[in-house]
């Protein structure tokens, strides 16, 4: 029962960054355009998506409450700065895509917010994560580093990193499904946004080898976890390829396989630690009756179905936004 | 008073799912509303019953959408400003609030598409059904949200194991007798939102002199509809009240602004209550009714606050006013909508102007009585967040410091004005433009996730819209 709900919340969390990444992403890059029609055509690209993307956010966030209740409390009050500058910006970014077509004059506004707070969002989940790797003080599974005590330059060194990676995958997605400026614009994005994210993998790797972070010695201690940066690798490899030869169909899923290859990187490496080096999985977990009242109902018949859901609506929408079919 | 951590944060959640509810409760409202017309359409085959039904689509679009935007930061609240709370007492909050979130998220996304833009490609049954659905699903929504709350308020079903609470019976935590007052009682208040919302739009187009066949139904069924429910709803709101006084008697002396133990207990209509001497000033009370409200009998001993330790005391005035303002609504709603309906029975409603004007003005009511019914609720619980169990201030975050708790009630009072501000103007602008008569066109915008879409105006002139409604 534990590990079931633990492979859900993976899977919701894996699910969220893939999916809410690329609108995200969408949202940085609007920001280096000024032109209504490239931004017209890039919300077209997300705007039938965002809302059920950050819907994961949500279910990932009560799947943690409910089934991990000790983590849930820890890290959402640990991070309390950070969270609430993330549902800011999320809020705003949020109400923006239907706000900013109500207005000639106030459209700047809602422009700023869709951009800034999706910048915000996202450099405030990469802080989290790297925060989380870095190690947060706790004691007895208390935290105790005060205010900004998730605050460090590797965890802005993160918050940087998931907003290059999300601009990525938002650049893939842009590439999927717009066509003329839009999609040329991508294309010249993606290999600076690629070199940046490496440079960026790399310094953290140099960071965590400098600090001795207690992640790097599970990686020495087990390294067939390495196959996961080799995944990494030939996706990056095919991207690269895919982007030479304008394939416009593949580097998005090659991206999202590198985020995959990251996220199993990062799970394997915290397990079984869910707080890594102070919380494990079991000690987290609610007890039996929580668990198996959870899995009765939403786990075994409204999980399955929310994931057909997901996969029916992108079918739906598959295929190049078409510039005529105008929202408004 | 001292602004600490525990009171900024107390005073972030009650900002925060204030300003939540509001959108709830007239979305669930609506929804049952919107099946009503859909199936009357189907019955009827009367075109004016779609128009309705495709006027307030909008309307629901948008409050759906602030709704869920503002929902999202319930979720993590928990967390962030109740961690203690939050650690304890996930396994079975987190549990019933996950139920919430997957069938909110399952409902709406499969059912609500349909909604928006399915009306051509689904057979006109079926479309009736996806109505219904979603009615189902905010209804379910509300279900879960008040099987949680009433567990805060009459805590069934645990036991408490290494500082955790851990649920050992299910069934005794959802068909707990609590919940299934209360959320009949929250069902029926979103219920009479919906219905005086509606009401007070028809009054205001009979006012305006427009849309007078879409108007004349919206009047008439939002009044008949509060004319059938208010009463229902007081009855409710008696059930409500029983089990304040049988399990929660300190709530309920401060409630009935009762001090000492009385026998035969007097009612206390209305009175300025004193805390610092435990007496009230300018008291109006009714003899023996007291008893007769809290025990059905003519002689029982009522309980009064002074038998309760002063640390287990609510904050007397805020339930004690709270409630008499809903109730005060409650009775207002009562005289609308009897009125209202014996007027519009004898088609005399168009010429009492002073009566559409009240109905007008009288949108607010349900949503006033929402309010302070939820204020009565929670104040009157503390000093507890689990009654008698946990209390409020040891729920808190423990490490959370004033400055940092201010900063958040800040930016979520700054977020939170911002959006309803635009929100608000944006439903205005629907109402004021009223029921197009564009029928069909599913706009090619709407899509099924994301709900305000379906909003976008159709931008038509006055003239043009006269016409097509055939006036």
């Amino acid at each position: 029962m534990v590990i079931f709900w633990v492979a859900i919340l993976a899977v919701s969390i894996l699910l969220y960054v893939l999916l809410d990444g690329f609108d995200l992403g969408v949202g940085i890059l609007f920001g280096t355009t000024g032109d209504e029609q490239r931004r017209h055509a890039m919300l077209s690209a997300v705007a039938p998506m965002w809302d059920g993307n950050e819907t994961w956010l949500v279910v990932a966030g009560v799947i943690l409450w409910g089934a991990f209740p000790p983590v849930y409390a820890t890290l959402f009050s640990a991070f309390y700065l950070p969270l609430l500058l993330m549902l800011a910006g999320l809020i705003l970014r949020g109400v923006a895509f239907e706000y900013r077509y109500k207005t000639e004059r106030m459209r700047w506004i809602w422009d700023a917010g869709f951009a800034g707070g999706s910048l915000v969002a996202a450099f405030m989940q990469g802080m989290t994560v790297g925060a989380l790797v870095e190690g947060l003080p706790l004691s007895n599974g208390h935290y105790t580093g005060g205010e900004f005590g998730w605050f460090s330059l590797f965890a802005v060194l993160c918050g940087v990193g998931l907003c290059l990676g999300y601009a990525l995958l938002g650049a893939c997605w842009l590439v999927r499904k717009c066509e003329g400026d839009v999609r040329e614009e991508a294309y010249r994005l993606i290999p600076y946004l690629a070199v940046g994210l490496l440079a960026f993998l790399v310094v953290v790797f140099a960071y965590a080898l400098a600090e001795h972070l207690q992640v790097m010695h599970r990686w020495l201690e087990r390294p067939y976890l390495f196959v996961f940066p080799a995944i990494g690798v030939i996706a990056a490899l095919v991207a690269a390829e895919s982007v030479r030869s304008r394939r416009d169909g593949v580097p998005y899923y090659m991206v999202a396989l590198i985020f995959a290859a990251a996220f199993g990187t990062l799970a394997i490496s915290f397990w079984p630690y869910m707080i890594p080096f102070s919380i494990t999985i079991q000690e987290a977990a609610a007890p039996h009756s929580s668990l198996a009242f959870m899995f009765w109902g939403e786990g075994l018949f409204v999980f399955p179905l929310m994931l057909l859901y997901t996969v029916i609506s992108y079918s739906v929408f598959r295929g190049k936004v078409r510039p005529t079919a105008g929202h408004y | 008073m001292e602004f600490t951590a525990l009171l900024l944060s107390r005073l972030q959640f009650a900002f925060t799912i204030s300003f939540h509810i509001i959108f709830p409760s007239f979305s669930i409202g609506l929804a049952a509303w919107l099946t009503v017309l859909e199936a009357l359409h189907l019955w009827t085959g009367r075109p004016v019953y779609r128009l309705v039904f495709e006027f307030w689509l909008k309307i629901f679009g948008v409050a759906f959408g602030l709704g869920v935007v503002s929902g999202i930061v319930m979720g993590f609240q928990f967390g962030t400003n109740w961690s203690e709370f939050a650690g304890m007492a996930g396994s079975i909050q987190g549990v019933l609030l996950s139920y919430e979130t997957f069938t909110a998220f399952f409902l709406e996304a499969s059912f609500f598409g349909i909604l928006l833009f399915g009306r051509s490609r689904v057979p006109p049954w079926f479309y009736l059904f996806s109505t219904a659905m979603v009615a189902l699903g905010t209804t379910l929504s509300a279900f879960w949200i008040m099987a949680n709350n009433s567990w805060m308020q009459v805590p069934v079903g645990y036991a408490v194991e290494n500082g955790k609470f851990v649920p050992n019976d299910w069934l005794a935590i959802l068909f707990n007798g609590v919940a299934w007052v209360r959320f009949p009682h929250m069902l029926l208040a979103s219920y009479l939102t919906g219905a005086f919302c509606v009401a007070a739009t028809g009054a205001w187009y009979l006012l305006r002199g427009e849309f007078h066949a879409e108007a004349r139904i919206m009047l008439r069924m939002g009044l008949f509809l509060g004319a059938v429910l208010v009463p229902v709803q007081l009855f409710f709101g008696h059930l409500v009240g029983d089990y304040v006084h049988d399990k929660q008697p300190v709530k309920f002396a401060a409630i009935e602004g009762r001090w000492h133990d009385e026998q035969p207990a007097s009612e206390v209509l209305i009175a300025i209550p004193d805390p610092a001497t435990e007496t009230n000033h300018y008291a109006i009370s009714v003899p023996i009714l007291g008893s007769l409200i809290g025990s059905m009998s003519f002689t029982s001993k009522e309980v009064g606050l002074t038998d309760f330790p002063p640390q287990n005391r609510p904050p007397m005035l805020i339930p004690f006013f709270a409630f008499r303002i809903m109730v005060g609504c409650g009775f207002a709603m009562l005289f609308l909508a009897w009125y209202g309906s014996y007027l519009s029975v004898t088609e005399r409603i168009g010429e009492k102007r002073w009566m559409l004007w009240l109905i007008f003005l009288g949108f607010p009511l349900p949503w006033i009585a929402i309010l302070t019914g939820w204020f009565t609720a929670e104040v009157g619980r503390q000093p507890w967040v689990v009654y008698g169990v946990l209390r409020t201030a040891d729920a808190v975050t423990p490490f959370l410091t004033a400055p940092t708790a201010l900063v958040s009630l800040l930016v979520y009072c700054v977020v939170y004005s911002f959006i309803f501000t635009f929100g608000t103007y944006y439903v205005h602008r629907l109402l004021r433009a009223g029921p197009a008569g564009s029928l069909v066109e599913p706009p090619a915008a709407a899509i099924p996730n994301r709900p305000m879409s379906v909003a976008a105006e159709h931008h038509l002139t006055p003239t043009a819209r006269r016409l097509a409604t055939g006036e």
